[in-house]
């Protein structure tokens, strides 16, 4: 039995970090519009400000549990390559992505965060769903 | 004096944004397909309270904000301004789905788990970032 609370308090800091990122910068905490602003070199320092705190995140989770997070990646090098690729050609077309729709948009009732977050969501249900029974 | 504190909130809420990702299990991939792959036999929701959590604080957040003129340190909101449904955002919606089904990742968990060091995080990262200039660079031509 998984229990859940760790997922629902994790998800809470998300919620907690979006909204201190909205309230006090005025800025959207959407992942793929932070890292495609970066790599377009706008607002540089902002971006990388935000992203050197992202990669800390790990590392002050095993200062407080004792231990790294569990990361386990199971896709093939071939696979990663199309998944990244699309994932970044896809979250750049569609603006966003788990954060910035599934999280934000939608907490500011966004008609088109909701349309996207239930596309992505039914592609990656269906795309999971078809690669675990053909494993 | 402001521009440096937005710089060292940016990295806070990074920080935090980092260490829920990690508390979650939401940074972990094989996780992540456990929700997706709604056929395994063992199907995990852990993934659904992420989101409600996540919602659970940003819902408030949003209420507050909307009573703010401006936020606490800058002139103004940076806000989407869009609202019309059209096809970049349903397409590119649904690319990135099917990239987040093959690997279970998306971009806030495969950035935040590159600092643990895995090589395959590097190659999707990598590509992730191809695509993003991609995208930017050639299929739009800005």
């Amino acid at each position: 039995m998984i229990s859940y609370w760790p997922s629902l308090a994790g998800g809470m800091l998300i919620g907690l970090s979006a909204v201190l990122l909205l309230i006090v910068n005025g800025r959207i905490a959407g992942i793929s519009g932070i890292v495609g602003r970066l790599l377009d070199g706008q607002q540089i320092g902002l971006n990388a400000a935000f992203v050197a705190g992202l990669l800390l995140g790990p590392w002050l989770y095993a200062t407080a549990t004792g231990h790294l997070p569990r990361v386990v990646i199971v896709a093939s090098t071939p696979v990663l390559v199309v998944a990244g690729l699309l994932v970044g050609i896809g979250t750049r077309m569609g603006s966003g992505c788990t954060s910035g729709h599934g999280i934000l948009g939608l907490a500011r009732f966004s008609k088109r965060s909701l349309v996207a977050t239930c596309i992505f969501l039914a592609t990656g249900v269906v795309v999971a769903t078809v690669m675990g029974a053909w494993r | 004096m402001s521009a440096l504190l937005r710089l060292l909130v940016s990295l806070a809420t990074g920080a935090i944004f980092g260490f829920g990702l990690s508390l979650s299990g939401m940074v972990d991939p094989a996780r992540v397909i456990g929700f997706l792959d709604v056929a395994s036999g063992h199907w995990d929701p852990s993934l659904a309270f992420v989101l409600g959590g996540a919602l659970l604080v940003a819902l408030p957040g949003v209420a507050i904000q909307r009573r703010m003129a401006r936020p606490a340190l800058d002139e103004q909101f940076h806000l989407p301004t869009r609202t019309v449904i059209d096809r970049p955002l349903v397409l590119g919606s649904a690319i990135f789905g099917v990239g987040w089904g093959l690997g279970g990742l998306c971009p806030g968990p495969a950035v935040a788990a590159l600092s643990i060091g895995l090589v395959p995080s590097f190659i999707f990262a990598a590509a992730m970032a191809a695509g993003m200039m991609l995208y930017d660079h050639v299929l739009t031509r800005k």
